[in-house]
């Protein structure tokens, strides 16, 4: 059996006790990835020599002071940099681009001893939330290879989900690291605005981006994001906020909880296996000692057209720096500098990136600035006093992920409600800037569900400890996809 | 039919802290290209700005010192149009909230006092540079990209090229003394734009603007205004209109000519950076750097006249930099007159520098030197014309007056009967010349006492060689 399917605190005891080298851990996720990969399709480089020669410095370092991801392989989402290794953000625009700097989060994670594989497939820029998106190739779902495995960090989810590393970093602009987590049955969080660096990370929509973990289980995403969070002189939006110590939230006991449901979260467009998956995962929660009470977000229903204003906005302003000139992309036999301009733009951007640039430019533009940024940037405001008002009252908010589980491969959502409905999960939770965690509450057809637990303002240790709580109730965690099975 | 002249500036100062606005790359200026520069100021996917807080200092300094409100709460903006001096095709600027708004300056002209309203200050990034080669390809520099700048922008108060060119007189005054701001305009730490608009006397309505560029120097700024009315003019006189565009002075034929027209407003789709949080600034903050800020310009121009005696004129011409003011108020403190030190920088002092095209410091004179030098000619010790012959010394190779006087032994001849001997022998020397002077010819006496001067290397006392030379004819 793959030593890839392990908790960070089993490889941990077999890493102590000498059963395995780190060199050892880090050939079994080469040995999954090569064994694997070829259907998921969810790296998009790898860095086997590097991985290799940093497993073996690791294992003759000393014995003492190790920590709890010591020797652990990762692999890291293709928009987040890493010094001399390629990262595209899965566009052509990028496809060469080999970083001189490493990202705050992927200093932390090699600093914590973590040993990088590989860099992961994406929606291109992370605007989608299948993966298709990508310019270089569209990751499946291990849970059936026919499935999207969610977005944008599809290929962050899907490695993890088959066993090919125990680790991914993701990010989540509006969803796509809880979407992804959701559709391939891992745990995914996203992190409090401020929590993790961003520097590193190439923007999408600056005020919403964040960096967040993906992994098996609870315990382990708790531990990763302890080694990538805090403060960064790098970049100004990270908080100065205490990083508590994660795994000590993880009690088990969530007696006396207050849980809110918006029935927002259970109302139209959602599917109803969906919707039974998750009032069957409030009844374990209940059944822990947590109360449960109805509550309604009434501005969540302009989550949508006011993420779409603010994100396409500022991606219109992060991507004007793709020009051809200094990096990346420069369309060939270009006349003159508007030539290079147009042409490298029009041929290094793919068909949603080059979409979403025109919605932002128009909505910034002179005629239309007030009506869709300026307006949007106030819904803002009313969305983020909903969610205040609730936790008066509440410790978090449960409720689902996605509206469906993972949706073939080619397929188009064409029901309005459902993709509203998605907006209305994800988006929200990004313009609010608060913390959202995806755990594996369920499975219909095959295909796993994701409960998602809100919380407050860098109340990440609430949602660990629910999320833990609930894990060790039940059993998702430990199913694993049937593509992983039989190798090795 | 008379109009009247309407301009208002847009001013970039570039300041200079030790370190870009939102990178850590040194900002000085003079490096080789994109030898200062950090993957940042490359808008580097993944690179973030992070505020440099003496820049702020800088604004609100600057702010401050020109009579403006300094914000409580402001932020910084991206600003979109895509050039390769621009590496993230946007611009860091402020757009809705400057760092300071609502100040003047007061200005002189013909005598005439006047306040010249400022709009607003903000601060920003300034832009790399292109070099345009012969061969169709244009080298990028990007040192320049992130050097902290405030643009300084006035209201169209100015009602004259002579105005322009005060205010931006004073302007650079106020700036220098701060010390935020080397303000030279041949390194670009200043440079300035002018709109420039006609109205019929009387009319309360705006005519159209153009906006002058390349304005290189503050003649240029005051002959370019001129050049642009006078054409501006003729069209209106002729019953033509004036087109919204942009100009260019062109230092060679004296005109402005046209760069381009402007079709309706750029469009900058503005937006605030999500990358900087916005920035309070609270009272202790607004005190700390309010502290800061040296006597000004106009301060000390009051103080020497009042407190100093000297005339306006002499007040203002000291205190158009703080380099000559400073070295004239350390020059009085050493113990100098302060209107022969003033007579002394105002006229020698200057004339060197302008002759060798150099500033105070590049000199070897200091003011403990020139006081000294004032001294000496006051107490009697040498004359005036000696003293030339000190402070050249003084100003080239540095020194004490005293010790210079004593080495070349240049000490005034004041003692009278020394000075009657000498004199004796020059007359014996020229019998025809007191012939000439007891015929009524005055100039034979100037010939005598250069005489006497003459052979005394110019060391004897004026004064006496002309009171003991009449003396000394009329004994023959």
């Amino acid at each position: 059996m793959t030593l890839m399917k392990k908790t960070a605190a089993e490889l941990q005891a077999l890493l102590h006790n000498g059963e395995v080298s780190v060199k050892e851990v880090t050939e079994d996720s080469f040995k999954q990835i090569a064994a694997l990969d070829g259907q998921v399709k969810a790296f998009l480089a790898l860095t086997e020599e590097e991985a290799l020669a940093k497993a073996e410095s690791l294992d003759n370092a000393p014995k003492e002071g190790r920590g709890p991801l010591f020797g652990l392989p990762i692999g890291i989402k293709d928009n987040i940099v890493t010094k001399g290794t390629t990262t595209t953000s899965a566009s052509k625009m990028l496809e060469n681009f080999v970083p001189v700097y490493d990202a705050t989060a992927v200093e932390k994670v090699n600093e914590a001893g973590m040993v990088s594989v590989g860099k992961l497939n994406m929606d291109e820029f992370a605007m989608g939330s299948t993966t298709e998106r990508s310019a270089f190739q569209t990751t499946h779902n291990p849970w059936n290879l026919d499935c999207v495995p969610g977005g944008s960090s599809g290929g962050s989810a899907a490695a993890v989900a088959a066993g090919e590393v125990p680790f991914s970093l993701g990010t989540d602009t509006g969803g796509s690291v809880r979407q992804p987590a959701a559709f391939c049955g891992v745990v995914g969080m996203k992190p409090t605005y401020g929590r993790v660096s961003r520097n590193g990370l190439i923007a999408f929509a600056s005020s919403l981006d964040q960096i967040g973990p993906i992994t098996r289980t609870v315990e382990d995403n708790a531990l990763l994001l302890n080694a990538i969070s805090g403060v960064d002189h790098r970049d100004s939006s990270s908080s100065p906020q205490q990083v508590p110590d994660f795994k000590t939230a993880l009690t088990g006991d969530i007696k006396g909880l207050r849980i809110a449901v918006p029935k927002e979260y259970l109302g139209e467009g959602i599917a109803e296996d969906v919707k039974d998956k998750v009032r069957a995962s409030l009844k374990v929660l209940e059944s822990l000692g947590a109360s449960i009470g109805e509550v309604t977000l009434p501005h969540s229903k302009y989550a949508s057209p006011t993420y779409y204003a603010i994100a396409t906005a500022e991606a219109s302003s992060n991507l004007a720096r793709f020009d051809g000139i200094r990096y990346g992309y420069r369309a060939e036999g270009a006349k003159n500098l508007d030539e290079i301009y147009l042409r490298s733009r029009a041929e290094g951007f793919g068909t949603e990136v080059k979409k979403r640039i025109l919605y932002g430019t128009y909505a910034l533009s002179a005629d239309h600035h007030e009506e869709l940024y300026v307006k949007a940037m106030k819904v803002r405001t009313l969305i983020s006093q909903d969610f205040a008002s609730v936790f008066d009252n509440y410790d978090v908010i449960v409720g689902p992920t996605s509206a469906t589980t993972a949706y073939e491969i080619g397929g188009v959502v064409e029901n309005q409600l459902t993709l509203y409905a998605n907006d209305i999960l994800t988006v929200s939770v990004n313009l609010a800037g608060i913390p959202a965690i995806s755990i594996p509450c369920g499975f219909s057809k095959g295909l796993p569900v994701g409960l998602q637990i809100i919380g407050k303002h860098f109340d990440e240790a609430t949602l660990y400890r629910v999320a833990h709580a609930f894990e060790q109730a039940t059993d998702f965690h430990k199913r694993t996809p049937s593509i992983g099975e039989g190798t090795n | 039919m008379n109009f009247e002249t309407i301009v208002g500036l847009e001013v970039h100062v570039e300041l200079k802290t030790d370190t870009k606005i939102f990178s850590p790359s040194p900002s000085h200026y003079g490096a080789e290209p994109n030898m200062n520069i950090h993957v940042k100021d490359l808008a580097y996917p993944g690179t973030l700005p992070t505020l440099n807080k003496r820049a702020v200092d800088f604004g609100m300094k600057a702010s401050m010192a020109l009579n403006c409100e300094v914000a409580d709460v402001m932020n910084f903006d991206r600003k979109h149009y895509f050039y390769p001096d621009n590496p993230a095709a946007y611009q860091i600027s402020q757009d809705k909230r400057p760092v300071g708004q609502h100040g003047w300056i007061e200005i002189e002209v013909e005598g005439k006092k006047k306040k010249i309203r400022i709009e607003r200050v903000h601060l920003e990034e300034d832009a790399g540079k292109l070099t345009h080669s012969d061969n169709g390809y244009s080298l990028v520099d990007l040192n320049r990209q992130g050097t902290p700048l405030i643009e300084i922008v006035t209201e169209a108060d100015i009602r004259s090229p002579e105005e322009a060119y005060a205010f931006l007189e004073k302007l650079k005054a106020i700036i220098q003394y701060t010390g935020v701001s080397d303000v030279r305009m041949e390194e670009g730490s200043l440079r300035c734009d002018a709109n420039i608009s006609l109205r019929p006397l009387g009319q309360e309505e705006f005519g159209t603007k153009t906006e002058l560029k390349n304005l290189n120097s503050f003649n240029f700024v005051r002959r370019g205004i001129a050049n642009e009315v006078e054409r501006q003019e003729k069209i209106l006189l002729s019953g033509g209109k004036i087109q919204q565009e942009t100009r260019r002075y062109d230092e060679a034929t004296g005109q402005t000519v046209l760069m381009r027209v402007k079709g309706s407003a750029n469009d900058y789709r503005f937006i605030n950076d999500p990358d900087l949080p916005e920035i309070h600034i609270d009272q202790e903050w607004k005190d700390r750097v309010r502290a800061e800020i040296p006597e000004l310009p106009d301060a000390r121009k009051a103080r020497y006249v009042q407190e100093l005696d000297l005339p306006e004129y002499d007040a203002h011409v000291l205190t158009l930099t703080k380099e000559m003011s400073d070295f004239f108020d350390a020059t009085v403190a050493a113990g100098a007159d302060a209107k022969l030190a003033s007579n002394w920088l105002m006229g020698e002092v200057s004339a060197y520098l302008n002759a060798e095209q150099k500033e105070l410091h590049g000199t070897a004179l200091t003011p403990d030197g020139l006081s000294s030098m004032i001294k000496l000619v006051a107490d009697g010790t040498i004359s005036s014309k000696i003293a030339k012959k000190v402070f050249k010394e003084l100003i080239e190779t540095g020194g004490n007056a005293a010790d210079i006087v004593k080495e070349k032994g240049l000490v005034q001849i004041s003692d009278e009967g020394t000075l009657r001997a000498i004199v004796t022998e020059v007359l014996d020397a020229n019998e025809q010349s007191i012939e000439d002077f007891k015929n009524g010819k005055d100039r034979a006496v100037g010939f005598l006492v250069g005489q006497v001067m003459k052979a005394t290397k110019g060391q004897a006392n004026p004064p006496m060689v002309n009171k003991i030379l009449l003396e000394e004819i009329k004994k023959r």
